[in-house]
């Protein structure tokens, strides 16, 4: 054991992965069929992934796990393509595949709301769509949305204001608060603890993530800031 | 000195905020290592019974997997808390639903489901016990004997006494019984428990989400049988914890770590959802039994209190809940005479644990529940009531504390009133009430909560804190004190920084690791901002000390010359570094044996005020308003401190009127979200967080704890409400639509009832039966 590598590793996860082996998909035997037997008892939570094979942009690798299907779409701004088995979804592609861990999974059932991503500008739980259905779609997760120099006006917000504490929940309470941007939603504070109420806070940070995006809400109404 | 203006009181930004909202932090399922492979758990499927039997099926390919039962076990079987009855993995008897049995590893996650669902186990039943009632039958089997309890089936009692209570019930005019209940309730952290776990010759390692490295560090040791310089715990940041990350670490630490040794590989085990909610611990159940004499004009004249918790299948961290309870259960009052028996007992449910409030919430709930029935009997006012019995400085809690701190319980109590226009409201509802199907109250609770461990907790924790300049000149705070959201580091940082006169963007904190930080003591029991941060400024303090010892400081200097200062200390010296030990206060005194003295060395004091509303066609009850006015010491960070606030009610009012467990013999029913409903941000009032601060010699700058307090009052204060909107007493929580149905649409429930005689028809003696 050598501590100083481990830490290194964990603070650049994206090293590590280098050397991963291709674990996923060596040992992936379920069969669509034994897949969806077994959906009866437990639903789309024993659903982990059965990745191929994981690629980036411009290197499509070949498919060795059954079933596997191209699939092309654009995250954060850079066309991805991947070989995926069509029960992954797209939580676990972003999260395994993609290596944008920034997505959490809180419980995989739809329910929390910590998987929220962009697909095509519309906010949906990502552990409840199946990768392969979004071809050609435009996804934006958490790490698309800022950098440490340039933050998006509502992760600024949300810093200013504390809207967040263990912050696990955190990505997607901000991604779901860009995506409520365009909807149509009424102007008061009511109006947007309603918009936000598919994204559970259990340290209870919900009167500061409001604050934050009605304060990002009359900035874009005010200034047209282009949040 | 520089910094002029206070750090401390500021609303410093917290200090791993940028990470959080950029996507950037690393929780345990976020990290991944070379050759690393998965871990799961083959649980119990029934609550008692002898293994016979243990069957790989077929259809898996058994020879790729990892497979642990507790033949592995290098050490000892047990995961260590207070005693060694909890197994690391079933032996032989399996003691509650969802117990592990064995444990598989395998690269593949999928499979892995698959191959848990494959093993089957074969049981010997054994009768069973899920409730406090059944535990406790005269025909009760049997479930736990252990020397280490004080009989069958009871983990730990306590007898509490305060003067002569037997004298008191014959000069009562009045004597006032009630009863009430709390359920179980889930801390429901958005990231679920997860570990990975590392195993070589060196020793064994664990990275984990979780809030005491040090306690899954002991347990490590003791499963090993290593010494502890070849055990090493490191947390990672924690996506929530809310005390359900204090003792289960130990068990799924321990079960990765066995993996991880047999197979040679890292292992990762997080668990879903489901698993998590089903299998960890939750909130304790409890009931609370009060028998109170009171004087004709609304004077406690002396009490008996039984109290009980549901411990679950092991005695984990019971017996400390059941003390934090018990001390609680007198509340902020006068009692010249009081008795508390208090008791744990077995049931075969997972183990119960850990949760925000530690055992107070379910005595106050009951005691703040029975106030309002003594003042309604009495015939005065709930308010009135408390006035005539608050603790006054100078006054002695149940456990014989003289309250020396200057509190102000009635002008606090007054404030809080105001603030929510108690008055007014009560007059508007009494007027509009009748004639609406909507029936609106406002009630109120007041209580308080005691920072830090209990009694000689403190003095046997022996906390060390340390902090060490690094090689650019700032302090870095080492402590194994964790951050799960409640504001660790930002407060730390803010305490070292005001104490050094520097800037709070140049203190930095470590990452716990039990390599490299010493203990601080666990991250429990609202004791890190008082204890923890007092011990940050006196190792602050000693590192200015041992700088102008050297020569190298003045009196007076800038950041910038602090800096050099630091640099140059380190280049003559190799390295700079302060340390700081806990020290008991000479004025603290605990008798562990007949529980009487200091029960804690400072408590924070509070009113909360919920205004609700219950709609009579659908029974449905919400918050509709809700204030909460505490005295804290000194707000270290106001909207760190107010986040607290608004949290710990959130989850307060999920504990009132929204979080129920369903169990089926001692299985968790609705271990999901669907089904266990917890508030959203559509379902919480506008909460008016109010402070007062009375500055304590314990606590860093005057601070006491804050965590847990915000947890105690919304339950009865919404329940008092409840009561007043509907003139029907409801004495359990969770209280749901369907329980408010339950008596609502049946009269005779109510009638039974004995607690809805009016006083002038009960009598001066209001129920004769003995608890």
């Amino acid at each position: 054991m050598n501590p100083k590598t481990q830490e290194s590793e964990i603070a650049k996860p994206e090293t590590a992965s280098e050397k991963k082996p291709p674990a996923f998909g060596t040992y992936s035997s379920l069969s669509r069929r034994s897949f969806l037997t077994g959906l009866g008892a437990t639903g789309i939570a024993t659903a982990s992934p059965a990745v191929a094979i994981a690629s980036v942009a411009d290197a499509p690798a070949t498919p060795t796990g059954r079933g596997a299907q191209t699939v092309h779409f654009n995250i954060n701004g850079k066309r991805q393509t991947v070989q995926l088995e069509p029960r992954v979804t797209l939580l676990d592609c972003l999260r395994e595949v993609v290596q944008l861990t920034g997505t959490k999974k809180g419980c995989d059932h739809g329910q929390c709301g910590a998987c929220t991503v962009l697909v095509n500008g519309r906010r949906i739980n990502s552990c409840l769509s199946f990768a392969v259905m979004h071809e050609g779609d435009e996804i934006t997760t958490i790490e698309g949305l800022g950098t440490p120099e340039a933050m998006h006006p509502m992760q600024a917000a949300f810093v200013e204001h504390d809207g967040y504490q263990c912050g696990y929940c955190t990505s997607g309470q901000i991604v779901s608060a860009v995506g409520m941007l365009k909807e149509s939603w009424g102007p008061a504070d009511k109006d947007v603890r309603e918009a936000m109420s598919g994204n559970i806070c259990r340290c209870g940070a919900y009167p500061n993530i409001v604050r934050a995006i009605q304060m990002v809400r009359s900035r874009v109404s005010q200034q047209g800031v282009n949040a | 000195m520089a910094a002029k203006e206070s750090i401390v009181g500021s609303p410093a930004l917290r200090y791993e905020g940028e990470a959080k909202v950029l996507g950037y932090a690393k929780y345990i399922d976020d990290l991944h290592f070379p050759q690393m492979i998965h871990g799961a758990t083959v649980r119990s499927k029934f609550p008692r019974g002898r293994i016979t039997a243990i069957r790989y099926g077929e259809g898996i390919p058994w020879d790729e997997f990892t497979i642990v039962t507790w033949k592995d076990i290098p050490g000892e079987n047990t995961i260590v808390h207070l005693l060694k009855d909890h197994p690391c993995l079933v032996q032989e008897i399996v003691n509650h639903p969802e117990e592990p049995i064995v444990l598989l590893a395998h690269p593949d996650k999928a499979l892995l489901r698959k191959a848990v669902d494959a093993v089957t186990i074969e049981y010997e039943p054994l009768p069973a016990v899920f409730t406090i009632e059944e535990s406790e039958a005269p025909d009760a089997p049997v479930i736990w004997n252990s020397e280490a309890g004080d009989s069958p089936n009871v983990f730990k009692t306590y007898l509490m006494e305060k003067g002569h209570v037997e004298d008191v019930w014959a000069t009562a005019d009045y004597i006032i019984e009630g009863e009430y209940s709390t359920g179980a309730q889930e801390q429901f952290y958005i990231e679920n428990n997860g570990v990975i776990a590392e195993y070589s010759e060196q020793g064994v390692t664990v990275w984990g989400s979780m809030q005491c490295p040090y306690y899954l560090h002991h347990a490590l040791q003791l499963a090993f049988g290593l010494p502890e310089q070849k055990c090493r715990v490191i947390q990672v940041e924690t996506g929530g914890a809310f005390g359900g990350k204090e003792d289960y670490p130990s068990v799924i630490g321990c079960h990765a770590a066995l993996l991880a040794m047999k197979s040679g590989r890292p292992v990762k085990m997080v668990y879903d959802r489901m698993e998590d909610m089903a299998a960890t611990t939750k909130r304790h159940p409890s009931r609370t039994r009060h028998r109170t004499a009171v004087s004709k004009d609304g004077k406690l004249l002396g009490g008996e209190i039984e109290f009980a918790i549901d411990g679950g299948a092991y005695v984990t961290l019971s017996p400390v809940v059941l003390s934090r309870g018990t001390i609680h259960a007198a509340g902020p009052y006068n009692w010249p005479h009081l008795r508390i028996r208090a008791k744990a007992v077995a049931t075969n449910c997972p183990p119960h644990g850990a949760f925000r409030g530690f055992g107070a919430p379910q005595s106050i709930f009951g005691l703040e529940r029975h106030m309002d029935l003594i003042a309604k009997t009495v015939g005065i006012t709930p308010e009135e009531l408390r006035r005539r019995n608050f603790l006054q400085p100078g006054g002695t809690t149940a456990t014989g504390q003289l309250i020396k701190d200057p509190i102000d319980l009635n002008g606090m109590l007054t404030r809080a009133l105001e603030e929510s226009g108690y008055h007014a409201k009560r007059a508007e509802f009494a007027k509009t009430n009748p004639t609406s199907p909507i029936k609106r109250g406002i009630g109120f609770a007041t209580f308080m909560h005691g920072a830090g461990f209990t009694g000689s907790g403190e003095r046997r924790l022996n906390s060390l804190v340390a902090i060490e300049v690094d090689d650019e000149g700032k302090p870095e705070i080492l402590v194994s004190s964790t951050e799960f959201g409640q504001g660790t580091n930002t407060i730390l940082c803010q305490v070292a920084a005001q104490t050094l006169h520097i800037s709070y963007k140049d203190v930095r904190i470590a990452q716990p690791d039990t390599d490299r930080v010493p203990n601080s003591g666990p991250t429990v029991a609202s004791r890190t901002a008082m204890i923890v941060g007092k011990l940050v400024e006196d190792a602050s303090h000693n590192l200015l000390t041992c700088m102008r010892a050297s020569g190298l400081l003045e009196e007076t200097y800038t950041p910038e010359q602090f800096c050099h200062a630091a640099l140059a200390y380190k280049q003559q010296h190799g390295e700079l570094r302060a340390t700081a030990r806990y020290q008991a206060p000479d004025d603290i005194f605990w008798d562990d044996d007949k529980y009487h003295g200091d029960a804690y060395p400072a408590y924070a004091w509070a009113v909360y005020v919920a205004e609700v509303a219950v709609d009579t066609r659908t029974y449905m009850a919400e918050v509709k308003n809700f204030w909460a006015l505490q005295e804290v010491g000194k707000v270290l960070n106001p909207v760190l401190a107010k986040g607290q606030v608004e949290g710990g009610v959130a989850q307060g009012i999920g504990y009132a009127i929204y979080e129920k467990c369903v169990w089926k013999d001692g299985v968790m029913a609705n271990n999901q979200m669907t089904n266990y409903i917890m508030p959203t941000s559509a379902d919480l009032p506008p909460i008016h967080v109010l402070f007062e601060e009375v500055p304590s010699i314990h606590g860093p700058f005057g601070a006491k704890g804050i965590g847990e307090l915000p947890m105690d009052g919304p339950a009865p204060a919404i329940l008092n409400a409840i009561e007043e909107a509907t003139g029907v007493r409801f004495n359990h929580c969770p209280l749901l639509p369907e329980d408010i149905f339950d008596k609502l649409a049946n009269p005779t429930l109510i009638s039974a009832d004995s607690s809805q005689l009016q006083p002038a028809v009960a009598g001066p003696v209001f129920s004769g039966t003995t608890p």
